[in-house]
């Protein structure tokens, strides 16, 4: 010490205990007013038989400073995006606007309740009104419903739009129509939505050039029993389907509508439109493409956007806007019902609706082309290093494989892992599941030049690294607070709770 | 556009790095009839200064927003301790994703696991999920995973379940085999335990109940765990005002098997609905069987204790259609708010504002019943909610409140269901004080 020089420590608190483990009993972390009404004996209001009678065991005791230490302690060993770069492919990691959370935070909104009269949530209303009116144009469908909660509950709501139009449009021949065509590229979430909606999945093969293979899309379409398409485009392998048009055609010829995952929208705003395109009905991430924060994995918000010939089955209520202002009109005899309490996740349509008019129309297709640029500009970058198995160029996200690195033993694991000890967050990795050790990039719009050079050089390194010390790579990260977990074991025998230590 | 780092001039020479001229080329993968050739048809940009005049304007439409006010019904005003916006502002939280790289997301991943352990410790259940999207959510996959434990069709309703709650369970059991039907409510105690008992057959995959139900009666849950049970079917609980769980019996120790609950009364704000936190809690034999995400304990080569996520073979990126549900992500960040918030309040702080709200409902609902021409329908014990019936219709009286007194007095109970014009719901919380309760008594009594 005689320097004035201490050491640092790379990770503050390592240690810091689960807060059960922190408790002491006798310790608070709150206060209320005093009780101002005269107090009734607990038995006369609640029988006993219906009271606790734990005392909520175990519940943490603890003080103010206690809870904030705790999580701040916590909060130091995550990545996030205002940290750097956070290139997960499909999750469009861009920059959350401070603005944003503190339009959410307006007291008009955050303290107004979902069931108040309609004459006094008229502003509230009419954020919805705009946001949708955005939507519908951004996607050039025009009927929307903002009550979805997620991507995947998006998803559903748009499958279920689908089956109820098929059901009215066939009455009782729509039983015949009952599967659902899903590219073998697709999100896991698109199965799982239409087997909710009563559907069975077929599953479309990818062509050596990574789009949908047509001739195997018209031979699964000879059937006649085709509900519909779901699809992803831009693709899950970043290319756009260029054959687009056409597929609708096919599927629309085989009595069957198309649903976009919107997920990669961010491709796509102010470019081109997907109603444009010949799709029915697609669902938008509020959370990818219009900047809401991901929250460590939630809340999203999955807007569902349809043409006018599906309007009527949109979720209800539809918020309507008429010469005495803004309405809830739930009276739509078509609707395939609610599918969410209250309206959705609100305060991710303030924020969106605060990121497209921070854009503005320009705005929107500038950022769009920053980030299909910087993807671009990746994928040219990795290409001497990595094995990028498509040829054509991508749009906003790249795939790239371990192909040349898993000579050496090193995998697509491993140089996720490696990514880490360089500063950067990994890409999504091993989706696609039809790409054999994908590593899925996308930069989004939010990230410098310098970063995206520091990034490339990164991985150039690891490409390196993994020919002349492999054993570096595979036992990579080196400088976390915890290294590979043992996820197996955890899986063989889950501990899901923390539970008082016995002691006998 | 100040979000973009990259200024025209980089954008430039990034784009001849890559061999194009101009960024239309970025583009050239799109069929040029598809693309947009035009400029979208929305807003220009605002700056900072004038959004916020906008969304400040838009709020100020709000009038709901202002006054003093006793709505409940699956939504409800708490106390919110400072720090909780506080730590979820943070960016190492607010601004990370799912947490699939546990070695740098452990800050969320810890704060999972805790959670799951304060909903299992609230519940009084084995193991609880990640969270789901709301209460309404949280119930439409427990009745789904009732179906697929029991291999059995049928599932048996409340009446008293929130109307938005079971509107959503019907949304989602439509075109997935199940039958789902209404069993009644008494007339007088507004309990409807007893009429669900006698509904369930051996046919039955599970029975659904809300306590405190919609009318803000206290259900008989253990006697329903004990008739579902002799029939094979499991008791789904769900619960809209998780600050009752502060004071009454747990549905665990009641022996339900399934518990849902909103978790906004755990420091999640009104925010007009939305984004709230469903959680979802069962007994440890069904962990394969439950929907959404885990966090599990899990130990790295040098024995350090960490957490991930598991049991990743439920899930849909794995499972695809056969998945248990088709959930990807949960309500991470609202998560964290109740998780903060559970800690903060702790032990006496949960059970302290659980008291105030029985105690200041009583004291209101005594005062009302009190007033004259005004009266509570249903005898049933009840936690920080209650019905009153107004000697006149129950939708003009409160526009009248709200207008004359600026009291949002409470909610008609004719938005949801017939013969009951008069009828309003009342709820009453910690943040209530008694001069805004005897402000509502006497506003009521004037009319």
């Amino acid at each position: 010490m005689s320097d004035g020089i201490t050491k640092v420590t790379t990770h503050i608190s390592p240690n810091e205990q689960l807060i059960f483990e922190r408790s002491q009993a006798g310790r608070i972390g709150y206060r209320l007013p005093a009780l101002d009404v005269t107090e009734t004996p607990l038995d006369d209001l609640v029988p006993k038989d219906f009271q606790r009678d734990d005392d909520l065991e175990g519940m943490p005791e603890v003080s103010e400073v206690d809870v904030v230490r705790h999580f701040v302690r916590m909060s130091m060993w995550n990545y996030s995006i205002d940290v750097g770069m956070y290139p997960l492919g499909s999750c469009t990691m861009k920059y959350n606007s401070r603005l944003n959370e503190r339009v959410a935070r307006i007291a008009g909104f955050a303290n107004l309740h979902p069931l108040a009269d309609e004459a006094d949530i008229q502003g509230a209303l009419e954020v919805i009104y705009e946001l949708q009116e955005c939507l519908a144009e951004i996607t050039g469908l025009p009927g929307v419903s903002l009550q979805p909660a997620a991507g995947a509950h998006g998803e559903m709501t748009g499958i279920m739009i689908i089956r109820a139009f098929l059901d009215a449009r066939d009455g009782a021949g729509a039983s015949g129509r009952r599967t659902m065509l899903i590219p073998d590229s697709a999100h896991g979430t698109n199965p799982a939505s239409a087997h909710l909606s009563g559907f069975s999945v077929k599953t479309i093969r990818s062509t050596a050039e990574g789009l949908t293979d047509l001739d195997h899309l018209r031979e699964l379409c000879a059937h006649g029993d085709v509900a519909g398409l779901m699809l992803t485009n831009p693709n899950t392998l970043g290319l756009f389907e260029r054959n687009i048009k056409q597929i609708c055609d096919i599927v629309h010829e085989a009595g069957g509508l198309v649903y976009m995952d919107g997920a990669n929208m961010n491709a796509l705003v102010g470019v081109a439109r997907p109603g444009d395109m010949g799709v029915d009905v697609i669902h938008l991430n509020l959370h990818k493409t219009f900047s809401t924060p991901h929250g460590g994995g939630g809340p999203g918000c999955g807007p569902c956007c349809c043409t006018k010939e599906l309007e009527p089955f949109l979720p209800v209520p539809r918020i309507i806007k008429t010469a005495d202002g803004f309405c809830l009109d739930h009276n739509q005899p078509q609707s395939i019902g609610r599918v969410k309490a209250f309206f959705g996740n609100y305060g991710m349509m303030l924020r969106a609706l605060a990121y497209t008019l921070t854009h503005g129309n320009d705005g929107l297709r500038e950022a769009t082309e920053a980030a299909v640029l910087n993807a671009r500009y990746i994928a040219e970058g990795l290409l001497s290093d990595y094995d990028k198995p498509f040829d054509s160029p991508p749009m906003h996200e790249v795939v790239f494989t371990d192909k040349k690195q898993s000579r050496k033993g090193v995998h697509t694991l491993d140089i996720a892992k490696r990514l880490i000890d360089y500063g950067f967050h990994p890409m999504t990795i091993y989706f696609p599941l039809i790409v054999q050790g994908a590593m899925l990039i996308e930069p989004t719009e939010s990230v410098g030049r310098q970063e995206l050079d520091q990034f490339i050089a990164a991985m150039r390194s690891i490409a390196r690294e993994a020919l002349e010390d492999p054993e570096l790579v595979l036992n990579a990260p080196h400088d976390t607070r915890i290294g590979r977990l043992d996820e197996a074991a955890a899986a063989r025998k889950p501990v899901l709770r923390w539970k008082k230590p016995t002691t006998d | 556009m100040r979000y973009i780092p990259n200024s025209p001039e980089e954008r430039t020479e990034m784009l001849e790095a890559i061999g194009l001229n101009s960024a239309e080329q970025l583009f050239d993968s799109i069929p040029h009839e598809l693309r947009l050739q035009r400029q979208l048809n929305t807003p220009a940009p605002l700056s900072e200064i004038e959004l916020l005049d906008k969304f400040e304007r838009m709020g100020q439409q709000n009038a709901a927003a202002r006054r003093a006010s006793f709505l409940g019904a699956g939504a409800y005003s708490h106390y919110i301790p400072t720090i909780v916006d506080h730590i979820i502002s943070r960016s190492e939280f607010f601004t990370a994703y799912t947490p699939y790289q546990p070695e740098i997301s452990q800050g969320t991943l810890q704060t999972i696991f805790e959670f799951q352990t304060l909903v299992c410790q609230l519940t009084g259940m084995d193991l609880a999920n990640a969270s789901m999207y709301d209460g309404s959510t949280a119930l439409a996959e427990a009745v789904l995973m009732a179906e697929r434990v029991t291999r059995r069709s049928k599932a048996i309703a409340s009446a008293a379940v929130h109307p938005q709650y079971l509107e959503v369970v019907k949304t989602y059991v439509q075109h997935a085999g199940i039958h789902l039907e209404l069993a009644g409510f008494d007339q007088k105690t507004g309990q409807s335990a007893a009429a669900l008992a006698a509904t369930v057959d051996d046919q039955t995959a599970a029975l659904v109940v809300q306590s405190p139900n919609f009318f803000g009666c206290i259900e008989d849950v253990a006697a329903l765990a004990d008739a579902a049970h002799a029939k094979g079917a499991l008791l789904i609980v769900v619960i809209t005002e998780a600050m009752s769980l502060g004071l009454l019996k747990s549905p665990g120790a009641c022996g339900a098997d399934i518990v849902v609950a909103e978790g906004q009364s755990f420091g999640v704000p009104l925010s007009f609905g939305g984004p709230y936190v469903g959680l979802f809690a069962t007994r440890d034999k069904y962990a394969r069987q439950i929907p959404g995400r885990l966090v599990g304990e899990a130990y790295d080569k040098k024995g350090r204790r960490g957490f991930v996520l598991t049991l990743a073979t439920r899930e849909q990126h794995i499972r695809r259609e056969k998945a248990t549900s088709n959930i990807c992500t949960n309500e991470g960040l609202i998560a964290l708010a109740a998780t903060v918030y559970l800690e903060a309040m702790g032990r006496r702080g949960i059970q302290e504002a659980a008291r105030q709200c029985l105690q200041k409902a009583a004291y209101a609902a005594r005062r009302i019943a009190d007033s004259k021409g005004f009266s509570l329908p249903f005898s049933g014990p009840r936690f920080n909610e209650f019905v009153v019936r107004a000697p006149m219709n129950a939708v003009e009286l409160l526009a009248r409140l709200a207008k004359e007194n600026g009291i949002e007095g409470g909610i008609a109970l004719s938005r949801f269901m017939p013969n009951h014009d008069n009828d309003f719901l009342v709820c009453v919380t910690e943040t209530n004080t008694r001069e805004q309760i005897d402000s509502l008594v006497s506003a009521l009594s004037e009319l």
